[in-house]
């Protein structure tokens, strides 16, 4: 036994690498309240007080400032400090808090136009380099890309696929470098290296050259760490270097990669063990163990990337996704959650709401109740936490996976995903009536869709076009995605995050929707009322008319909530029929980010009597102002969108309340919330951010931003700063689906 | 086959009863109480309202028992006033209950008799009383407080549990006087059916409906109740349940 792990239980972790199985041989279970926590030391309220500056400067500048000496990469920056003498947890993207690097891997064209927008010149040599000598990523898809996938794009079918900027969503299982240090963990991939001989087929060659570059990725990493003084060869002593080597970790891969998503796993019952340890022997108080995951959590809010605001246009408010897992059960009955769970949700009122890290509780109907009560507390205060269903996801991946980005779970150091976006279903129904042309550009899209000419539309007759066009969008999908990671991994593999799983990792490849909610309330209008498309002088739908009453999606009915759910699954085996580059397992995703307002702008008028331009719904939310049967109703409806098998990449709810609906005092809204996650989880349902505010803040935080400066507001799986939203989302926040009633 | 006629659903109400709620609001109520905020379920016929039968309700709460669950959640009967459809509503709780539904009426306690059925099958009450001196009841509401006698008197038999609600109104019962002859009222119930008591501010957040419905609004300029001011009032009771 190394003497790092001195007191810890031995185990099979202790023979080769297993992090999971230390985590059951040793964390300590919580379940009682929040009474021990401590607040912010002198360090940190320091600290936080000259970042919380930085970053105001940041907000009115655009960007506080861009490296345009160096490019991208786990050791090609110097150290940076905010303030050396109060940092506890180091280490900063560039040589400088704030300061964004340009990652040219993605697309060379992003970094061009971002650092266009902000009055930034490109680098001579850059442009040369990588336009020259070195192809990128997103040059790789467009040189394969078919005529039937740039139209698909064009149009706006298919969106926001990662083809000109990075994928992330991967999670390095960063507790490794804690746990093992690195240079065990370089030596187990030298022994998967060498285990891959002859003969050399194109898998094998990929293999070995893919493990040489995560060594490469993983001595870097010493290296860097170095730069700051902090030696990370060997395993962590204590807390504070656990903490510290985690985000290394992390730091490395944010380094390395502009993702979309960036998010951290599952560090907290990791990191209690280590503060378990300390605690026990007197080596640190309360106060330092939250001094360390205060400063630690803050290092967390000061990732960024270089992006152009178009990007942020579509994915509201520079998010990261440094999302972090908490809580759930263990497959052996106990909680995971422990003292640290509480420590971390603590960083919200210790640094006050933020949106970052995106933290994410895994809800099970066993979790403790003073766990559960301080998580809705937390929520009413903050309006900063997600919930997913750990009762739903534990059986599919265990009890030590995470969430990526929003709702994607995978198996930590086990699994990885290719994000794939998302296809947009409304506009997909305007083909099937239109015969296959696009309502707003007027170009056939796809072949064979006979146009629908009765006065009246027909069921059956739109369902089976319908069907059609959604046969066609899927295979398209999945050859699209096929040809983007194949380029990914080829030009922007990601050393640094793949070292820190394992090689034969289990792939997902994640296909997602836009407008469920369009699409089922438009099929009952024409299944229940009478429809009457109205045509331009092309022939096109321009708008519908419709007589009578119709079952709407969000009222807790089978009728029209059954639509949805058929439409889905439906789409999801329509994709498997399709084969994935590296055998990765098909799933399917129901979010839309804040990206609604931008498809509503690109979709004609819908016969659900939606109007051309007006948003989509978030994810699986019902549309606008049509769950008319109250909160539960709408909960209920979205609950029966099935997880397993059909939507395994997430379904995303959001939900927000004015305080006074959850009950009179506090302690009823605490204990009425806790009710409400209960009742949704327990039928299965897969995702919810809870945002608890007034209206009334939200008008006057547009009015007077300055005056709200961490109001926080989750929308489709994470949160977004307020005030980073364009205003156009700002009214879609406000107007869409506010629950309050006398 | 009874039917019955509502105004209403509400599937997440949290301030009609324990827990987590559905509140079906039936329409029609005797009473035009001056600072009624539902002038809209006053009359029995109406543009709005919708007829069901009890096994539309039912089927209805059944889908949110999952919310129930864990703190007596369940199902609400308010108004309007539940009592005025005596068949419906005992046809509703008796179906909830076998449900194994946790049921609430919230009254004025003035309806059309068939207490002892319909208690039978309810397992709170909440109680407004308007107000418990007879002149001042009949200036609030415009009926005599006989019917309300009736009802209470049921409620004292069945052993029911209750919690008891006064609205306090600027100028109308806002007093130190008024104060006592509540507590006066309270302490005519048995102590151990008493859960809870709760004087409620008056406000103007329904005064729109009026205007809506052409109802001339007769507290016209009277202020909303403050808060400071009620917490004066509730200083003067000596009432064990009452919310602070």
């Amino acid at each position: 036994m190394k003497k790092q792990w001195q007191n810890f239980r031995e185990g099979n972790w202790t023979k080769g690498i297993d992090v999971s199985n230390f985590i059951q041989l040793n964390y300590k279970p919580y379940e009682g309240n929040d009474e021990f926590l401590t607040e912010a030391t002198l360090k940190t309220r320091n600290l936080f007080r000259k970042a919380s500056q930085l970053m105001k400067e940041e907000l009115e500048k655009g960007v506080l400032d861009i490296d345009t000496k160096h490019i991208s990469g786990i050791d090609n920056f110097e150290a940076g400090y905010l303030d050396k003498e109060n940092e506890i947890i180091v280490g900063f993207q560039t040589d400088a808090p704030l300061k964004r690097m340009m990652n040219p891997y993605g697309g060379i064209r992003m970094v061009e136009e971002s650092l266009n927008a902000y009055g930034y010149e490109i680098p001579r040599n850059l442009d040369k380099i990588f336009h020259e000598f070195r192809k990128t990523h997103n040059e790789g898809v467009f040189d394969v890309y078919t005529k039937e996938m740039r139209t698909a794009r064009s149009v706006g079918l298919l969106t926001g696929l990662p083809d000109a900027y990075g994928r992330g969503r991967i999670i390095g299982d960063f507790r490794r470098i804690a746990l093992y240090g690195i240079d065990y963990l370089i030596s187990k991939k030298q022994e998967e290296y060498d285990a891959i001989n002859l003969p050399m087929t194109e898998e094998n060659i990929r293999a070995r050259e893919e493990i040489k570059e995560q060594i490469k990725a993983l001595k870097s990493m010493k290296s860097m760490a170095a730069k700051y003084g902090i030696d990370i060869s060997e395993p962590a002593e204590n807390t504070k270097e656990a903490v510290q080597a985690i985000y290394f970790g992390y730091l490395a891969g944010v380094k390395e990669n502009n993702g979309a998503a960036m998010s951290l796993g599952r560090v907290s019952t990791f990191i209690d063990i280590y503060a378990e340890r300390d605690l026990n022997s007197n080596l640190l108080n309360e106060k330092d163990v939250q001094e360390i995951i205060d400063q630690f959590v803050l290092k967390l809010r000061m990732v960024r990337h270089l992006r152009t605001p178009e990007y942020n246009e579509l994915f509201a408010g520079d998010p990261n996704w440094v999302t972090e897992s908490l809580g759930g059960m263990g497959l052996d009955g106990r909680t995971l959650v422990t003292k640290t769970s509480f420590r971390f949700i603590h960083t919200l009122t210790n640094l006050s709401s933020a949106p970052e890290p995106n933290i994410t509780v895994l809800w099970s109907n066993g979790l403790p109740i003073n766990f559960k009560k301080y998580c809705t507390k937390m929520s009413i205060e903050t309006s900063a936490i997600q919930y997913e269903n750990d009762d739903v996801m534990r059986p599919m991946y265990g009890d030590d996976y995470g969430i990526a980005c929003c709702v994607s779970a995978m198996k930590l150091g086990k699994q990885m995903q290719f994000f794939g976006a998302r296809c947009n279903l409304a506009k997909s129904l305007l083909m099937a009536i239109n015969g296959g042309i696009d309502e707003i550009k007027k170009i056939k899209v796809i072949d064979n869709i006979e146009k629908i000419n009765t006065e009246i539309l027909q069921y059956d007759e739109v369902l089976k076009n319908y069907k059609k066009v959604l046969e066609y969008v899927a295979k398209l999908y999945v050859n699209t995605m096929n040809i983007i990671h194949y380029m990914h991994d080829k030009y922007a593999y990601e050393a640094g995050l793949m070292a820190l799983h394992d090689y034969n990792v289990g792939r997902l490849m994640a296909f997602g929707v836009a407008g469920i909610s369009i699409v089922a309330d438009s099929l009952s209008a024409i299944k229940y009322a009478r429809v009457k498309p109205v045509y331009d002088n092309d022939g096109i739908t321009v708008d519908f008319k419709i007589e009578g009453d119709f079952p709407m999606y969000g009222n807790d009915d089978d009728r029209v909530d059954n639509i949805a759910k058929e439409v889905l699954e439906f789409f999801s085996k329509e994709l498997k029929k399709h084969e994935t580059y590296r055998n990765a397992k098909h799933t399917l995703s129901v979010l839309t980010i804040t990206s609604n307002v931008v498809y509503g702008r690109k979709t004609g008028a819908t016969p659900d009597g939606r109007k051309v331009g007006e948003p989509f719904a978030p994810g699986a939310n019902p549309m606008n102002g049509r769950d008319k049967s109250g909160i539960l109703a709408s909960l209920n409806s979205v609950a029966k969108l099935e997880y397993e098998n059909i939507c395994e990449d997430g379904i995303s709810n959001t939900f927000t309340v004015v305080p006074e609906t959850l009950g009179k005092l506090e302690r009823h809204r605490i204990d009425n919330l806790v009710n409400i996650l209960d009742g949704y989880f327990v039928q299965n349902a897969h995702h919810i951010n809870v945002n608890v505010m007034n209206r009334d803040t939200l008008y006057k935080a547009m009015e007077n931003p300055e005056k709200y400066p961490n109001l926080t507001i989750r929308v489709s799986g994470y949160a977004v700063n307020f005030n980073r939203l364009t205003r156009d989302q700002q009214l879609d926040v406000i107007s869409r689906t506010f629950h309050d009633r006398m | 086959m009874v039917t019955g006629n509502i105004h209403s659903i509400e599937t997440l109400g949290t301030l009609d009863g324990p827990g987590i709620r559905m509140v079906v609001f039936l329409q029609g109520c005797k009473l035009r109480c001056l600072y009624c905020h539902n002038p809209d379920t006053w009359n029995e016929i109406s543009r709005n309202v919708k007829t069901v039968t009890p096994e539309y309700i039912v089927n209805k709460v059944k889908r949110f028992k999952p919310y129930f669950k864990y703190n007596d959640g369940g199902i609400t009967f308010s108004g309007g006033e539940p009592l005025l459809q005596p068949e419906f509503l005992i046809e509703c709780l008796k179906s909830c209950k076998s449900e194994g539904i946790h049921t609430v009426i919230d009254t004025s306690g003035v309806g059309f008799g068939h207490y002892d059925e319909i208690l039978k099958y309810t397992d709170l009450v909440i109680l407004d009383i308007k107000h418990s001196n007879p002149q001042k009841y009949k200036n609030i509401t415009g009926m005599d407080i006989k019917y309300y006698y009736e009802f209470k008197e049921s409620i004292i038999k069945n052993n029911k549990d209750i919690w008891i609600k006064q609205v306090v109104t600027p100028g109308i019962n806002d007093t130190y006087e008024d104060m006592m002859e509540f507590q006066r009222e309270v302490d005519t119930f048995p102590q151990s059916i008493i859960q809870k008591v709760e004087l409620l501010p008056y406000h103007t957040l329904g005064v729109f409906k009026y205007k809506e419905l052409s109802i001339k609004y007769r507290l016209e300029g009277v202020p909303p109740m403050s808060k400071e001011k009620l917490n004066i009032l509730k200083g003067y009771l000596k009432i064990e349940k009452l919310v602070k």
